[in-house]
């Protein structure tokens, strides 16, 4: 096992090596200029200014070079400057971590919560209106967009209500309730699209679990449905679910640009939208890594969880 | 069971019914003094004594990417950032259009016979807000850093000040800016919005200290700025201007998404958005606040153009390009479009409504402006033929962004239809779409520009030769020397009355004889604001005023 948890961390390099230099790569292959577009709301600022700036930035060197200063720092842990704003990278980005993740847990924690039990009692009813009406609710997760479910929970508080979120982040430990009436929203639509997927994968796992014989054997002992049900068949079929369940939280760490410019959450994901948009590739390198990271990271805990889980399951 | 079946439809219909777009409210839906009135007067209560106090949020749509005015370009910038800031010279926010008037200067500046020396004295009780009193030394260093920038110093707009020869300080509280030749423009240019004025010693120190420093004579000092987020500020109690100002404190919080903002109006979280709204927002906080809402409208110094590319062929023939300004039906496309988008004002170089604007009249003789859309057409039919071009096809260059871009594009692609024109509307992303405008890689597009003042030198400068001063301005990509000694005689004339007539002679050779590059239509600035917001008077653009000074909160009625 520990030569096994060696070995994944080991080639977590190279393949967030290969992430940087396809980013890097691909960001200078896309036409636009972080000095252009800093100075394209105005007509009046000639090409030399640009020109000046550019070189200022290091945007004029070579390539190799731009290269070689990016893997310095990535060896360093420097990420160096934004080159739309000149604030450092790392600044940025702290700012901006802590409402991702408090998102993202929020949202996962609201989608286990909805999905393990929708999913078991779907299985469990197969084929039962209660069955049904889960299907309908989750295929209705999966078929909605989440800005569209967010802008219809803003209209629907500011035309009910007169109220709609606040618009500027506190810490939960400053002020909880100010906090949570921020990030409950966004949570609780990004929350149930994620958790229709995650029923959905729990239904048809549970309900191919509880076709096993240990199942039947586990029955025909005389427990009680609920034993059978929560330590033999949920236990046993949670393999994928959390394989699902760890994507996606690895996904809204990043992933929830629209979702959070509609309820104007200032995370990461608009972050990074801004920063593909300005141009600002140290920026955009930066968070691609940091992404990458934790896809990779959540993807290995996953793997030694399987482990855990599932006894049967030996790393060599 | 039932009766749970009957709430779930009701909030079902609630639901569906705040996301059907509804029919626009009757006149009758908003006050007299504020929307249901005819939208361009401005709602001003008279008489009444600003109240002491208050929070001022609102809305700004993009984050500053510096905090330096000197270096930006940027709305983003002025609208969190110039309240901590004065300036030599203002546009007077009474009359935010063309009148100039002393900010810490301590009146109109004495002007020598010549017209090169401009003497002007500042005012004594102004202080920075770490106490120490700004002198015309702070003054120097400020123009100093703008007109000559140290090494690694961007001044983006040290080309417009290019007529001063220098700026000395004669004594304490007295400037004295010297010019190289008269220049028309010049007690607009120390009146930019942008002109922060630093403290010399802060510069000297550090000539970037201002990027990410706040240190200014500006009526509120600052608080925080949590980037991505919000930024605020509170009163400066040694504010030189007393009893301004009148709001405790202000914040301005950052958001991008439109359905966003007006929320945030809607739900009085954010008070005023200073940019502006698109008529359909504009109608739907309309419906919804009904007198509890403000709305002030002005025609706005931004217009977008359409550039052609000049290197390639047939946008090289001035035929074509004629033919493609005639066949623009402009009056009747802004009255249409206006209820959509925000354009609205038909005018050629200069701001229709503004100081240097043609009349009508005249207007109506230029290529491009007839008011017989029919005989243009034929006109430019005949162009086309003459140039061998009759089946044009072309691909229209835009930018992804919604208002004003696609509508007015595809009012264009529309009007070119009637002349036999096929464009194909490319949208890209802004930053790809400079790319191509910048490196020719384009035929026909749509460019914009958007100034802080009604004035020649700024509104002309992207007519001038692409090899020359309009390097990386002109994406039309032209050379044209007789237009570059036009520019520079308008420039250099002091008499108003005859820089107009130099002004409009431009016009009519630019737009009409060569069309080089052609205005659309121009835009309309759309302000709902809550109405308890008082002292704001919209301009003729987004960049000037923004120091709120003036701004005050009435109690709710």
């Amino acid at each position: 096992m520990q030569r096994y948890i060696i070995g994944r961390l080991l080639l977590m390099v190279p393949t967030l090596l290969g992430v940087a230099i396809l980013t890097f790569v691909i960001m200078r292959v896309v036409p636009g200029d972080v000095v252009a577009l800093r100075y394209s709301q105005s007509g009046s600022v000639p090409q030399e200014v640009i020109d000046r700036e550019r070189d200022q930035l290091g945007l004029n060197k070579p390539l190799h070079e731009q290269f070689a200063d990016f893997m310095g720092g990535i060896v360093r842990f420097d990420f160096g400057n934004s080159l739309w704003t000149g604030r450092p990278v790392t600044e940025e980005i702290k700012g901006r971590l802590g409402i991702s993740i408090e998102l993202a847990i929020l949202s996962t924690l609201l989608a286990t919560a909805l999905a393990l039990p929708l999913g078991v009692i779907a299985a469990v009813k197969q084929d039962s209106w209660i069955d049904y009406v889960i299907r309908v609710f989750s295929i209705g997760g999966l078929a909605m967009p989440s800005f569209w479910l967010g802008i219809l929970a803003i209209l629907t508080l500011v035309v009910l209500f007169q109220w709609a979120p606040p618009l500027i982040f506190v810490p939960i430990w400053d002020d909880p309730i100010e906090n949570l009436s921020q990030l409950i929203w966004p949570a609780l639509v990004v929350g149930y699209r994620y958790s229709a997927v995650a029923t959905r994968m729990t239904r048809s796992s549970v309900l191919e679990v509880l076709r096993d014989d240990y199942v039947r054997t586990a029955r025909a002992k005389g427990l009680r449905e609920t034993v059978v049900i929560v330590r033999h068949a949920l236990r046993n079929s949670l393999l994928p679910v959390i394989t699902v369940i760890s994507l996606e939280f690895a996904f809204l760490f990043g992933g929830l640009v629209v979702t959070e410019q509609v309820f104007n959450v200032n995370g990461l994901g608009k972050l990074l939208v801004d920063a593909v948009a300005q141009r600002d590739y140290t920026l955009v390198q930066a968070l691609v890594l940091l992404f990458s990271f934790v896809f990779v990271f959540v993807n290995f805990i996953v793997d030694v969880l399987y482990g855990v889980l599932d006894p049967r399951i030996r790393y060599g | 069971m039932p009766q749970r079946i009957l709430m779930a439809f009701a909030a079902l219909s609630l639901i569906v019914s705040a996301c059907t777009p509804q029919q626009p409210a009757a006149p009758t839906a908003a006050p007299p003094t504020a929307a249901g009135a005819s939208p361009t007067q401005a709602p001003l209560p008279t008489g009444e004594t600003p109240r002491m106090g208050g929070v001022l949020t609102y809305i700004v749509s993009a984050a500053p990417p510096t905090f330096d005015g000197h270096q930006s370009t940027t709305f983003a910038t002025l609208m969190p950032v110039s309240p901590h800031y004065s300036l030599l010279y203002r546009l007077d926010p009474a009359d935010n259009v063309s009148k100039i008037i002393p900010d810490v200067a301590d009146g109109l500046p004495q002007v020598s016979s010549d017209k090169l020396t401009y003497t002007i004295k500042l005012k004594s009780n102004v202080k920075f807000h770490d106490g120490t009193t700004l002198t015309s030394a702070d003054v120097v260093a400020t123009y100093q850093k703008i007109m000559k920038p140290p090494e690694g110093v961007t001044s983006p707009r040290q080309g417009v000040y290019a007529a001063v020869e220098s700026v000395t300080a004669s004594d304490p509280s007295t400037v004295v800016f010297k010019l190289k030749f008269a220049a028309g423009s010049f007690l607009a240019s120390i009146a930019s919005p942008w002109n922060y004025l630093y403290s010399a010693a802060k510069l000297k120190e550090d000539p970037k200290f201002y990027v990410k420093n706040i240190m200014g004579t500006g009526p509120f000092t600052f608080i925080e700025y949590v980037p991505g987020s919000h930024w605020s500020g509170r009163k400066f109690a040694d504010y030189f201007d007393k009893p301004k100002p009148y709001l405790d404190a202000y914040r301005a919080v950052i958001i991008g998404d439109p359905a966003r903002q007006t929320a945030a109006i809607r739900s009085k979280q954010a008070l005023i958005e200073f940019r502006g709204f698109t008529p359909t927002q504009r109608d739907e906080l309309s419906r919804a606040l009904g007198q509890d809402l403000a709305i002030q409208e002005a025609s706005w110094v931004c217009v977008n153009y359409v550039a052609f590319n000049t290197t390639v062929k047939p946008f090289d023939d001035e035929r074509v390009r004629r033919a493609l300004t005639l066949a623009v039906d402009r009056w009747s496309g802004g009255e249409a479009l206006s209820k959509q988008t925000i354009v609205k004002a038909v005018g050629g170089l200069m701001r229709p409504g503004g100081p240097f604007a043609m009349s009508d009249a005249d207007l109506e003789k230029i290529p491009g402006f007839y008011r017989d859309n029919a005989k243009a057409v034929e006109e430019a039919k005949k162009l086309l033929a003459d140039a061998g071009v009759a089946d044009l096809t072309f691909k229209f260059h835009n930018r992804n962004i919604t208002t004003p871009y696609e509508p007015v594009a595809l009012f264009l692609i529309n009007e070119w239809k009637k002349i036999g024109v096929t464009a194909t509307h490319e949208v890209k992303e802004t930053a790809a779409y400079l790319a191509d405008l910048r490196n020719k890689n384009f035929e026909v597009g749509l460019d914009f520009n958007c100034d802080y003042f009604d004035e020649p030198d700024l509104q002309l400068s992207k007519f001038r030769s692409a090899s020359g001063l309009g390097k990386g301005l002109n994406f039309s990509h032209y050379d044209d020397p007789k237009l570059d000694g036009m520019i520079d005689a308008q420039a250099r004339e002091t008499d108003p009355e005859k820089r107009k007539q130099l002004v409009w002679e431009i016009e009519r050779y630019a737009m009409g004889e060569k069309a080089w590059m052609v205005p659309v239509i121009w835009w309309n600035r759309i302000i709902p604001y809550i109405a308890t917001v008082r002292g704001y008077r919209i301009g003729s653009n987004h960049y000037t005023t923004m120091d709120m000074a003036n701004i005050w909160i009435a109690e709710e009625r």
